[in-house]
């Protein structure tokens, strides 16, 4: 078939909002796009597992220990789901991780900020899973099958860690002053950076238009931030603490509330590879990947012998 | 009794909590994605089984302690945790021979202690043993595909067994204490699960092409608190935060 007919077949699936499924024909700026996004949603969660692996060995209860291993857990299965889909394009795993560790793949700004105290895994789970959760519930009607597929299971799991993540901003917000003073800490310090893993503003986001075009995204970034702010804020207040805001109010006539500007200019540095743990979160993944080559080898050489000798490799 | 089932509950938990520290300290670092889901998969059983010995444990002591006390305000020289447990991870190679010398005692170790005439140790024996299923058929495939697979997984294997053979004695360890338990049908006797272990592990060394070390002179003394240097390190580390606001809830 002549591409302009693909064209108009592909244009009205979206038209319709069916999805778009891996043997169709697609344009090749959409498959690109995806592939861009849906790998860099992949490298998030992984590189995400670091800063949160930070506090296992010390959590403070057994029970802290558990719930964050199995969180930690839970977000690299959704690396694995989320490598899956974007493989279903035509990039292979192994590809994706050589552009991640090669920096021509980025992850979410917030993972280069560091955990410094136990109460930032409260703050994470709380405000980082909580604003991924706002792009990824509008991701589960996403245009492309297997990433919205991918996004329903996933949704699942982030919820339960926004959860977790809030129930232990509680009790230290209902604990000793000392434990109130970290969690008001860690507020203090994720509430911007949270703000901004939205991604930029919309009239600095090129790509919005056109993915929401495609249905990619159903919401731009900044009405993304406003749900979010407008979820967060009354949260905030059961906590009894403040968000680091001197600009936010309630407006009335937008039933929303108003909040100040983010500093950009941090954001656009720790995007380019200037923030606080960007060399550090690179070459954590870098040092794992190159630590377990003679592994990788060692299994395909096995499972290589294996197959000769007509075993299945188990 | 309940003062040595008290002591016999702290070793197997201080074994299980000190080795899933372990395993949780490759989390996020694992050499493919999988094995970072996994080990992270098996960290959390060992936690998990810790807390249900603790907790036991605790009330057992009837002195009202939690399973958080016992775990996050002992020292050094009151874990009873085997020697094998506190060893560093390594190599990937070490992590899954530690891991695999632990999982074939303990697939046997549990299996005879589901048939316990204690009912609460003998359900968490049955939950741990599926558990336990899991952990070896998992380190027994590794095992495999590092011993058999290149010549550089094979001398790091080797390397390792090298190393840390000599603590797996501390695994059969057992004292006048636990005599009191063999007889009352709590606790299952070592000298059978030994010989069963030497068994399966003769077999599995032989299977990856492994060397068993010859003359080895055990390490032992964990029921007596003597362990390696390693296991002060680990408890700094894991007992800081908590010992750091004495008293609060998390
Ligand atoms: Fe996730
Ligand atoms: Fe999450």
């Amino acid at each position: 078939m002549e591409t302009i007919k693909l064209q108009e077949i592909f244009d009205a699936k979206i038209e319709k909002g069916d999805t778009i499924e891996p043997k169709d024909w697609m344009p090749e700026n959409y498959r690109k796009t995806l592939i861009r996004q849906i790998s860099q949603h992949a490298h998030s969660e992984i590189v995400g597992m670091l800063p949160e692996g930070n506090w296992i060995t010390r959590a403070p209860s057994l029970r802290r220990k558990m719930v964050l291993l199995a969180k930690v857990q839970d977000e690299g299965g959704h690396g694995l789901y989320l490598y899956s889909a974007a493989e279903t394009m035509g990039i292979s795993r192994d590809e994706m991780i050589d552009q991640l560790h090669s920096g021509k793949a980025k992850y979410s700004s917030i993972f280069n900020y560091p955990t410094l105290s136990w109460a930032d895994i409260g703050a994470i789970g709380w405000l980082v899973d909580g604003a991924a959760i706002m792009n990824q519930v509008m991701l589960q009607r996403t245009s492309y099958g297997p990433y919205a597929r991918a996004m329903v299971r996933i949704c699942k799991e982030e919820s339960f860690h926004q959860r977790q993540g809030y129930e232990i901003m509680t009790v230290l917000a209902k604990g000793t002053p000392e434990q109130k003073e970290l969690a008001q800490d860690a507020l203090n310090r994720f509430w911007w950076p949270s703000l901004m893993m939205l991604g930029p503003t919309d009239k600095e986001s090129p790509n919005t238009e056109q993915s929401v075009k495609w249905k990619i995204k159903r919401e731009t970034n900044d009405e993304v931030r406003q749900k979010f702010v407008d979820r967060t804020v009354p949260q905030a207040d059961i906590l009894g603490l403040k968000i680091p805001d001197k600009d936010l109010k309630w407006n009335e006539a937008k039933n929303g509330y108003d909040f100040g500007e983010a500093n950009w200019e941090e954001f656009f540095n720790v995007v380019k590879g200037n923030g606080p743990c960007n060399k550090e979160r690179l070459s954590a993944r870098v040092k794992a990947h190159e630590n377990g080559a003679w592994v990788r080898e060692a299994a395909a050489a096995y499972a290589a012998r294996e197959s000769k000798r007509g075993n299945n490799g188990n | 009794m309940e003062k040595q089932l008290f002591n016999y509950l702290l070793r197997l938990a201080d074994s299980s909590l000190i080795l899933g520290h372990r395993l949780s300290e490759w989390c996020g670092h694992g050499p493919v994605l999988e094995e970072d889901i996994a080990l992270t998969n098996i960290a959390l059983d060992f936690v998990g089984r810790t807390n249900s010995l603790y907790e036991y444990a605790g009330k057992v002591e009837g002195k009202g302690r939690t399973e958080d006390d016992l775990a996050y305000l002992r020292t050094e020289r009151e874990f009873f945790n085997n020697l094998l447990s506190e060893q560093p991870n390594g190599d990937y190679a070490q992590t899954i021979l530690r891991q695999y010398l632990t999982d074939a005692f303990e697939i046997h170790f549990y299996e005879a202690l589901t048939k316990s005439k204690d009912e609460t140790l003998a359900g968490i024996a049955a939950k741990s043993l599926k558990e336990i299923q899991y952990h070896l058929r998992h380190s027994s495939s590794w095992m495999l595909r590092l011993g058999d697979g290149t010549k550089e997984s094979n001398t790091r294997l080797q390397n390792s067994l090298n190393e840390i053979y000599r603590f797996t004695g501390s695994l059969f360890e057992t004292d006048e204490n636990d005599s009191v338990l063999i007889a009352g049908g709590i606790v299952p006797e070592l000298t059978g699960i030994q010989q069963q272990w030497q068994k399966d592990v003769d077999t599995m060394l032989e299977k990856a092409m492994l060397n068993k070390p010859e003359n080895v002179w055990m390490q032992k003394g964990c029921l007596q608190g003597k362990h390696t240097e390693n296991l002060g390190y680990i408890l700094a580390e894991m007992q800081s935060l908590h010992r750091a606001y004495p008293g609060v809830n998390w």
